[in-house]
């Protein structure tokens, strides 16, 4: 088998089965909905003050949504045996990782940054910023699917992971918080923003070549376990 | 002489042989760390003179500053230590590992509060997104994580292995989070909250505070120990001669 067939194959199979459960796609994107409307009702509805932390809290918001469903990302496969069988199968299981945790970004970090606008509209974002918020957001979601799943797999032989992966994983993604919504506030200010964003997409960059090279060895010890 | 020194290195790694031959070392350590602090502490606390700046509320750097040394120190410690039991599947670099834990969220915790004490007086704030403030608390949450990962874990061995590659991770991501962080700050803070500008140390002030941190050090490696041994002790209940010290500890008392 060709590389490409094997991705391919990966692939298809990660999509089927993330289409066999579609309402379990939907609940990232309904969290980001509604948490995202909380704010206004918790802190003030004045559209000159949410447009100040708009770009913050659509950040975490979407960051939070798709790291409550990353969870999920190796369990169903370790829990019927077949991560084993995929992890000694003849593919590169670095690749194999990889394939994967695109396709969750995929399922979910792609349909939040696309649900994106309507909430900074809801926020009062300034709209000449969403297609850099956009841009930041998909870049943000890729590499905490990335680092996140180095967290999935070191909790997956847990029965609760949840709450356990954030707790790990939050902290490592302080510098991305940082350059993504840096990005999209010196945007509004109006002051220089390419350095923001080069050091993001220098992140997205170095964790889709580091990231699945440690989840694959976090997955070894969970299946060895 | 590379010999002697490879086969000192590896007696240490036995966690019977380092359960005997630490016992000195505890000793000593504690011994030397006591004396250390007493006068460095004493000296800085009472005798050191008083800032021109600041006052007397300078005096709290004798404890904040060795330990926020400290709590980066251990956190790359135990990515070492992480590193050498994955590698060479060396047990004892794991019982290390994880006892360092508690000991260097204990230390940033210290450095966060001190770091907060000293803030009022002189900032008149208890707490600033400073740069070095917000890396601190980071480095508190990835220990936090360490500890709260062993604790999941049913099988004490995954849990030493699973935190050693999220203590590599951390370490890795540790100078870009403090790099990001201070790059943060000078962007959106104003320039008056800026970490006090020390001017340069008189001797008398210079004496105790690095006396301070090595004694800081040494109470750290003594607690270390002392840790690991009884992490030994309870790790390994099923070797004889762990029962047998067992046995001899209960009798003592």
């Amino acid at each position: 088998m060709t590389l490409t067939a094997v991705i391919q194959g990966i692939m298809r199979r990660e999509l089927q089965l993330a289409f066999r459960r579609r309402a379990e796609l939907l609940n990232p994107l309904l969290f980001f909905l509604i948490v995202v409307s909380l704010f206004p009702i918790g802190v003030t509805p004045e559209l000159a003050r949410l447009s100040e932390m708009a770009v913050g809290v659509l950040w975490v918001t979407a960051l939070l949504a798709n790291l409550l469903s990353l969870d999920l990302l190796f369990r169903s496969d370790f829990d019927d045996g077949s991560l084993e069988q995929q992890l000694m199968a003849n593919v590169p299981a670095s690749l194999l990782v990889l394939v994967k945790v695109v396709t969750h970004w995929l399922v979910t970090g792609l349909p939040l940054t696309l649900m994106s606008p309507m909430l900074s509209l809801m926020l009062a974002l300034p709209s000449e910023a969403i297609p850099l918020l956009m841009l930041t957001l998909a870049l943000g979601t890729l590499t905490l699917s990335l680092l996140g799943g180095i967290g999935a797999a070191l909790t997956v032989g847990l029965r609760k992971g949840g709450l356990l992966l954030t707790v790990l994983i939050m902290p490592l993604f302080v510098p991305v918080i940082i350059f993504g919504t840096g990005a999209v506030s010196a945007f509004i200010d109006q002051l220089p923003w390419l350095g923001h964003l080069a050091l993001l997409a220098a992140m997205v960059t170095g964790s889709l070549v580091l990231a699945p090279l440690v989840t694959v060895l976090a997955l070894e010890i969970a299946v060895e376990d | 002489m590379w010999q002697a020194l490879v086969r000192w290195f590896h007696r240490w790694t036995s966690p019977k042989i380092f359960y005997q031959i630490s016992r000195p070392w505890i000793f000593w350590s504690s011994v030397a760390a006591i004396a250390i602090l007493a006068v460095a502490l004493t000296w800085g606390l009472v005798f050191a003179p008083v800032e021109r700046l600041q006052g007397n509320s300078y005096r709290i750097i004798f404890i904040h500053v060795p330990s926020a040394f400290l709590s980066q120190a251990i956190y790359l410690a135990i990515a070492i230590m992480g590193l050498v039991g994955l590698v060479w599947r060396i047990k004892l670099a794991f019982y290390a590992a994880k006892q360092c834990i508690p000991i260097g969220a204990s230390m940033a915790l210290l450095a966060l509060v001190t770091g907060a004490i000293w803030g009022k007086p002189t900032w008149g704030t208890w707490w600033v997104w400073d740069a070095r403030l917000t890396s601190m608390l980071v480095l508190l949450f990835l220990y936090l994580g360490l500890w709260a990962l062993h604790n999941a874990m049913e099988r004490q061995e995954t849990g030493d292995r699973a935190a050693a590659i999220l203590a590599l991770v951390g370490v890795v991501n540790l100078p870009i989070i403090k790099f990001s962080v201070v790059w943060w700050n000078t962007l959106h803070q104003p320039a008056t909250l800026k970490l006090t500008q020390a001017p340069p140390m008189h001797i008398s002030m210079l004496i105790p505070f690095l006396m301070a941190i090595v004694g800081f050090y040494l109470a750290a490696l003594a607690w270390g120990l002392s840790r690991t041994r009884l992490e030994i002790l309870q790790r390994e209940p099923n070797a004889r001669w762990v029962r047998e010290e067992l046995d001899q500890l209960g009798s003592a008392r």
